[in-house]
């Protein structure tokens, strides 16, 4: 999904010592939270944490090709991972993707941000308009980028061929070689806005009265922005960015229908691959098991992710 | 009213009356034409794509046969639109795609509204590990759960159906909603509460009559973001649906890229339409969900 980057996060305030004096009767409130939250915990139940443990024990199964189960094989599809070659490939790709894509992002976004921050007219407008890529669907963003990369008549090859910048038209996207490089750029333009927006949230919440008494105290713009500004904005960029981590890891939508994880396997990432094996290859258990491996791997970025989260709410 | 998605991302004028003329915050400066050069430049990178798949859906089939690139049609025309309509599934997976995402945006709005009463209103054991939870549930690789979800709605008879999409959405853009009403409901003052209270309120009058009516911009903002991510959804609708019955957009536009390769003109036309309804709405209320969606990373 595009609107994936999920950012609001739980504050743990302690409520002032008057505020929970003054409840109603304790008893009486005793049951309702359960009440408000029982519509979440059954969907979380029964959408999340089954087919969580259901994934887990599908990877420890042989399957047919219809999804059932055939037998318990104990670790045999973890073993087979390791004597697999394309698992090695998968993790090579995932490893480009997720830096390649999430670093440009992180460098042209903080850049945007400081654009922003700039004064200039309509900026609100300018802003709501940076981020219409994030609220566009994913696959409209293939098409529009398979149109306009297009060998033949996409304005891209147009262009760069019209410059002499290339000598003729380029198939980027069914080349080895340019495929994966083509798709982390897509990736960042639409991620970009994303990165850009959170960022001059944080330079806007930067106080003005630190600002001013680091200038008092004899700092130059560049003191200012070093003591004060980076600071301040480090949590934001650095959630942002574990946030986006994990996202772009698991985001396999652009390469699904771009290049279908060609050519020759060059743009298949480990998330892709586990898809990819059950769906195209009918193996569910051997599927399941590459997102297993995907989720463990993941999961230290989650750890980091939820004590970032918190040292900021502390 | 100190709501906190209303909180414009502007630095805000201050609230007080200025007796004098403020001098202009100090600020490390670009040159102006620069920086309008600059986002000339950035918003023209973002945009342009989008216009070229416009005026692509707007050239005949002929023109485009025709070698060479030339972004801009010679003659408008749009027959790819109705060509679409007549000949493809495209009403089908729109009318799916308008059920699915308004369905997912009523159930997830009300599951997630009674969470977010509860996180903002209560304070119970569990609340922080419930928090911890909807954090969590959010960072859930898909394709880990694609697998056996695909199962588990087979075994309820809700594969291939609309209303298996909008349980499994719902569960997936609830954790959000439900931080960003969360995070609104914190800005309204508990004291409201206690007058309801005080007057006589029921706990079910006080949500129905004070909270909810002060609720509606946060409510706003989180049904854009559930519409948005229910429209734009493509790997559950994929592996989920597999006829017109229950297909939506995404899921169309994916088997048009392989259907009709080179028929851009039809292709684009889809992804025009395909657009239209989350841009628009995202950008009517996307001052109060770009808010939404940069409180949680900004505050403490």
């Amino acid at each position: 999904m595009t609107a994936g980057p999920l950012t609001a996060l739980p504050r743990r305030e302690q409520l002032p010592a008057g505020r929970a004096a003054r409840r109603a009767p304790r008893r009486r409130v005793n049951l309702m939270p359960l009440v408000y939250l029982a519509p979440s915990l059954a969907l979380f139940a029964a959408f999340i944490v089954f087919p969580f443990l259901r994934a887990i024990w599908f990877s420890f199964n042989e399957t047919s090709f219809l999804g059932g189960i055939i037998g318990f094989t104990g670790i045999e599809n973890y073993q087979a991972i390791l004597s697999d070659p394309h698992f090695v490939n998968a993790l090579r790709n995932s490893a480009a993707w997720t830096f390649g894509a999430v670093g440009l992002q992180l460098v042209l976004g903080t850049a945007g941000a400081f654009l922003l921050n700039q004064r200039f007219a309509l900026r609100g407008l300018a802003r709501g308009l940076a981020m219409v890529p994030w609220a566009t669907p994913s696959v409209l963003v293939a098409l529009i980028w398979l149109w306009m990369l297009d060998p033949n008549r996409g304005i891209v090859n147009g262009v760069l061929v019209g410059l002499g910048i290339l000598d003729k038209p380029v198939a980027f996207l069914s080349t080895s070689e340019t495929a994966m490089p083509t798709l982390i750029a897509i990736d960042a333009w639409q991620g970009i806005p994303f990165f850009a927006v959170m960022i001059l949230a944080a330079l806007q919440s930067v106080p003005q009265e630190l600002k001013d008494s680091a200038r008092t105290d004899g700092c130059g713009p560049m003191g200012v922005f070093r003591n004060v500004v980076v600071p301040h904005i480090l949590p934001t960029v650095l959630i942002t960015l574990v946030l986006r981590l994990i996202w772009t890891a698991n985001y396999i939508d652009l390469a699904y229908v771009l290049t279908g994880g060609g050519p020759a396997r060059a743009t298949t990432t480990l998330p892709l691959l586990s898809y990819l094996t059950a769906y195209k290859g009918g193996d569910f258990g051997q599927g399941a098991a590459y997102a297993m491996v995907q989720a463990a791997i993941l999961s230290v970025l989650v750890v980091m992710y939820i004590r970032l989260t918190r040292d900021r709410s502390a | 009213m100190s709501a906190v998605l209303d909180r414009p991302l502007a630095p805000a004028a201050s609230p007080a009356p200025a007796p004098v003329p403020i001098p202009r915050r100090p600020r490390v400066r670009l040159g102006s034409s620069l920086v309008h050069g600059a986002v000339a430049l950035w918003l023209a990178a973002t945009l342009g794509p989008y216009l070229v798949m416009l005026l692509t859906s707007l050239t005949s089939e002929r023109e485009l046969l025709t070698p060479g690139v030339n972004p801009i049609p010679e003659t408008f025309t749009l027959d790819a639109y109705v060509e679409l309509f007549r000949t493809t599934q495209f009403l089908s997976y729109l009318g799916n795609s308008v059920f699915t995402a308004f369905g997912t945006v009523a159930f997830s709005l009300l599951v997630a509204m009674a969470s977010a009463i509860c996180l903002s209103r209560f304070r119970f054991r569990g609340r922080t590990s419930m928090l911890t939870a909807l954090l969590i549930a959010q960072l859930f690789p898909a394709v880990l759960l694609v697998i056996p979800l695909q199962a588990e709605l087979r075994t309820v008879g809700l594969l291939d159906s609309r209303w298996g999409l909008i349980l499994v959405y719902s569960t997936f853009a609830t954790p959000f909603a439900t931080f960003l009403l969360k995070n609104f409901l914190d800005g309204l003052p508990l004291e409201l509460d206690e007058a309801a209270s005080i007057d006589g309120c029921s706990p079910w009058q006080m949500v129905r009559h004070v909270l909810l009516p002060l609720m509606r911009p946060g409510l706003t903002a989180a049904g854009t973001y559930i519409f948005i991510f229910a429209w734009n959804e493509l790997l559950y609708a994929l592996t989920f649906t597999s006829t017109p019955a229950a297909q939506t957009i995404p899921v169309g536009l994916q088997l048009f890229i392989g259907e009709y390769q080179i028929r851009w003109d039809l292709l684009t036309a889809g992804g025009v339409l395909a657009a239209i309804p989350v841009l628009a709405g995202f950008m009517v209320v996307q001052r109060q969900l770009i808010s939404g969606l940069t409180a949680g990373a900004v505050k403490g």
